[in-house]
């Protein structure tokens, strides 16, 4: 009956005392502090990068023109534009991915299909996260020295081309790795289990089901080519030149092919060069450029993602 | 009877008929792989070998305490003095601050990321971080030298005004470089310890909620210290990228040899490389070497160091593993 | 007399769309053990996440009702969820232990809750620990890391470290179900002894268990409560039909 009368009075006293409630918020001001600063930590970020983002193309939209494009910054000539070293960075992506991809992804491959746990594999990743974690220019020293020196090809294309070899062969590698890690055991089993040979089990089953971080593994290398600068200065060069054509299909070919063996500075290059010059203008229009090639390499990584799923 | 059959099977059917041709093919794709792991430590031993042959040259000429220990560096001056102390303590000192600026900040967001309850806003942050982390080392500069400079100038006229001692830097001094820095090493710090967080198994946030905490307390004192290694990881990458970062703070830190203070033109062992490499000669171009092979060393502390904590991670309490 | 530790009235639980505990009405007595059972999925574990708000943390869920803490509805607007949760603590179906030592397991909850004093702290450890039954184990290698421990004393930790904010309510979410044998019965032994401090609530699915410790003992079925009473009742003479088809291992 005493229960009874509790359940039903809506007004019951409680039983607690007063210092035992739970009705009682606590403000603890230490916590909503804290709250701020977590909320205000990641706001930076996003500010920050809407705000770099916004001023490069608010200084730069203006400079982007057809010509722009197209043409050589060339005193002689009187004209301005980074045809040239957008051909250059062309030229540094396709070598260095030609090189860089099948020795990434080949080393990845023997890492996780071939390789039995011990002191190579061990040696190997060390190997890798060392070359991630050394820094651009003493890549750039390094292949100074050595493809420059050694090997003779000082200030080219193809020396930069090599020197960014090298440094893209870590994220291929990781990228790789990650997306064959990821492919479940059981189709390993079944290839093998019809009687397929391992090199064939890895092209018909593996490569394809880990295409998708395997290309994410390339554009990232891609946009770390397009984005270096220091380990290209001392490689690559600078020159900003564009070849000349239109003498004849052979000769054209043979100046395209001949044009890895001289200096180039690609956008990013040129953009470092104009801004120590003082030319601002020139520099945002560049920057220009090099941000909308970020933005589209994230778009079309994070459409890769989308696919994964 | 069985046995009559078997004798009754061709050869080249049996599967004792030897190795077959296609194994070739196998071992030459077996042997390239082979060859392309090797490649990555014939990469790193070569390129410590050509530091160590190229950087040791001027110490052993000038000796360790001429170059190292000293402050001068006058290396065209008709009697050169090559004291690189100023610039490596630059380097130490910048990133050190950089990343006493930058980790608590990486941090907070990577909470945000990882424990934040509204899955839209933290669909906001996630992409703006990936973005920062792509774009390239000389908008970096770019921005700080065109937007940050003059910002730092005026700071600088205020604090010095009526000074007779302080050269001006026109705002490229050691502060600028250093805010720079703690930009870039924010979407190293942020994504390596959101992975961290997100590791943590969720038994461990309802433990500590379950015991009163409040979900502050419970990032603090349950999840991050959960996450120690992880973040660990995170702050020494991000030691790294700032150590070896040296395009974005050519520009921004004045880059004239003087002692680390905030409001003094700096140069760092990555910036001295890129500002007198094109020219140097003789001994000069050697001591340049020594600096590349002074920052090889310090990232290559970087590296073992990190090793060690992952390695240490994985046989300690990975509690992952220990659930069994 | 016993009195209602908790009362639960018309309790409505909605995830998204799916009706999830559908007019719960218990009372939970001080001083004894609480059986919920049930089939996996009936809202069992749902419901014991309600009487001390984990299920705030989970999106998408709405809760109608109330339950009454001492005569204070839990779902009071007033109401500060970390002093609730103080007050009613929780053991979860896997050994949780943080990722420190074993002292710092169970010291986590009272420094939370202000204590600092180095010998309240101690002694309240000490305490927690001897309540959990595992202080003998521990007691000579308190700087050890909690998982160096097996799974079953890991588990006496957590109810330990449970123990240690000096909560009022136990609630224990299958306690044994990631334990063996020997392990299961040293729990459930502690659980009897710790009724005389607390109003224990357990979930288990296994209704041996059920049977050898509760005193009441509810039936959930696809959200619902089929039938409550004594232990003795549900066991012997259920009173429906479903109960007894349950208890009788005809379903479930």
């Amino acid at each position: 009956m005493d229960m009874k009368k509790k359940r039903n009075s809506k007004d019951m006293e409680p039983k607690r005392k007063a210092d035992n409630t739970l009705y009682r918020i606590r403000v603890r001001p230490l916590e909503l502090f804290l709250s701020a600063f977590i909320y205000g930590a990641a706001s930076l970020s996003v500010f920050l990068l809407l705000g770099m983002i916004g001023y490069i193309f608010f200084k730069g939209y203006g400079e982007l023109c057809p010509d722009f494009f197209t043409n050589a910054t060339s005193a002689r000539h009187g004209t301005v534009g980074i045809g040239g070293n957008l051909l250059n960075t062309v030229y540094l992506i396709v070598i260095s991915l030609l090189i860089g991809i099948p020795v990434g992804v080949g080393a990845a491959i023997y890492l996780n299909e071939y390789a039995a746990q011990g002191r190579l594999i061990s040696a190997v990743e060390f190997a890798i996260e060392t070359l991630a974690g050394i820094p651009s220019i003493l890549f750039g020293m390094f292949g100074m020295v050595f493809f420059g020196g050694v090997l003779g090809l000082g200030y080219s294309l193809l020396n930069g081309a090599l020197t960014l070899t090298l440094m893209i062969l870590s994220l291929i590698v990781q990228n790789t790795r990650d997306a064959l890690r990821a492919v479940p055991n059981s189709y390993r089993e079944g290839a093998v289990g019809m009687g397929a040979a391992k090199w064939h089990m890895i092209q018909t089953v593996l490569l394809p089901s880990a295409a998708p971080g395997i290309l994410t593994g390339i554009i990232l290398a891609v946009g770390r080519i397009v984005g270096e600068s220091a380990a290209l200065l001392f490689t690559a060069g600078s020159a900003g030149a564009l070849p000349k054509l239109g003498q004849g299909v052979g000769e054209d070919i043979a100046e395209l092919l001949g044009k890895i063996f001289e200096s180039g500075g690609t956008l990013a290059i040129a953009l470092y060069l104009q801004m120590q010059n003082g030319e601002y203008e020139l520099a945002f229009g560049i920057g220009c450029v090099l941000i909308f090639v970020v933005l589209l390499m994230n778009w079309v990584i994070s459409l890769i993602g989308a696919k994964k799923r | 009877m069985n046995t009559g059959k078997v004798k009754l099977k061709k050869e080249v059917n049996s599967i004792l008929c030897g190795p077959r041709k296609n194994n070739i093919k196998e071992s030459v794709m077996e042997a390239f792989f082979a060859a392309c792991a090797a490649v990555t430590i014939f990469v790193v031993i070569s390129m410590t070998l050509y530091m160590l042959i190229n950087g040791l040259p001027a110490i052993r000429k000038a000796g360790v305490e001429e170059i190292l220990l000293r402050t001068e560096w006058k290396p065209t001056a008709e009697e050169p003095s090559y004291g690189i102390l100023n610039i490596i303590l630059t380097s130490l000192i910048g990133t050190l601050s950089a990343i006493v600026l930058g980790v608590p900040i990486g941090i907070l967001t990577a909470v945000f990321l990882a424990e934040c309850p509204h899955k839209r806003t933290a669909g906001l942050v996630k992409p703006a971080v990936e973005l920062l982390a792509g774009i390239p080392s000389v908008i970096y500069g770019l921005l700080g030298l065109y937007l940050l400079n003059p910002w730092m100038y005026r700071l600088e006229r205020k604090l010095f005004e009526g000074s007779e001692t302080h050269r001006f830097t026109g705002g490229a001094n050691l502060l600028s470089a250093v805010l720079v820095l703690a930009i870039m090493i924010l979407p190293t710090v942020i994504n390596v310890s959101e992975t961290a967080l997100r590791a943590v198994p969720s038994g461990i946030r309802e433990a500590s909620l379950g015991l009163g905490a409040s979900r502050i307390q419970t990032i603090f004192h349950a999840v991050l210290p959960a996450a120690k290694s992880g973040i660990c990881t995170a702050v020494v990458l991000g030691v790294g990228r700032a150590m070896g970062e040296a395009m974005a703070i050519m520009m921004v830190s004045g880059n004239s040899v003087n002692a680390p203070l905030p409001f003094q033109s700096v140069r760092f062992l990555t910036t001295a490389l890129i500002s007198e490499m094109a020219y140097a000669q003789g001994t000069h171009r050697q001591v340049l070497f020594t600096i590349g092979l002074v920052l090889f060393v310090f990232i290559m502390m970087v590296n073992i160091l990190l090793n060690y904590i992952l390695k240490k991670d994985k046989e300690s309490h990975g509690y992952e593993k220990e659930k069994k | 007399m016993i009195e209602g530790k908790i009362w639960v009235e018309h309790l409505n639980l909605y995830y998204g769309r799916k009706h999830a505990l559908i007019d719960i009405n218990l009372k939970m007595k001080e001083h004894l053990i609480t059986a919920l059972i049930g089939p996996s999925g009936c809202g069992k574990s749902t419901f014991l996440k309600c009487l001390n708000r984990m299920n705030d943390l989970v999106a998408n869920t709405r809760i109608e009702g109330k339950i009454l803490l001492d005569g204070e509805n839990i779902y009071d607007k007033r109401v500060d969820t970390t002093l609730l949760r103080k007050k009613v603590g929780m053991v979860f179906q896997q050994p949780n232990p943080f990722p420190m030592s074993i002292y710092d397991n169970i010291a986590y909850g009272p420094r939370l809750h202000g204590v600092k004093n180095r010998e309240e702290l101690n002694r309240r450890v000490e305490e927690a620990l001897k309540g959990a039954a595992i202080y003998d184990e521990v007691k000579d290698h308190m700087k050890k890391s909690a998982f160096s421990l097996s799974g079953g004393q890991q588990q006496r930790l957590c109810i330990a470290r449970a123990l240690a904010v000096e909560p009022e309510v136990l609630l224990m979410d299958e306690p044994t179900s990631a334990l063996d044998p020997v392990s299961t019965l040293k729990i459930e032994n502690l659980m009897k002894r710790l009724k005389k401090n607390y109003t224990v609530v357990v979930v288990t699915h296994n209704m041996q268990q059920a049977a050898r410790v509760a005193d009441d003992t509810a039936f959930f079925l696809a959200g619902e409560v089929v039938e409550f009473g004594s232990a003795d009742q549900i066991f012997c003479r259920p009173l429906d039909k479903r109960t007894e088809q349950y208890i009788t291992g005809r379903f479930g």
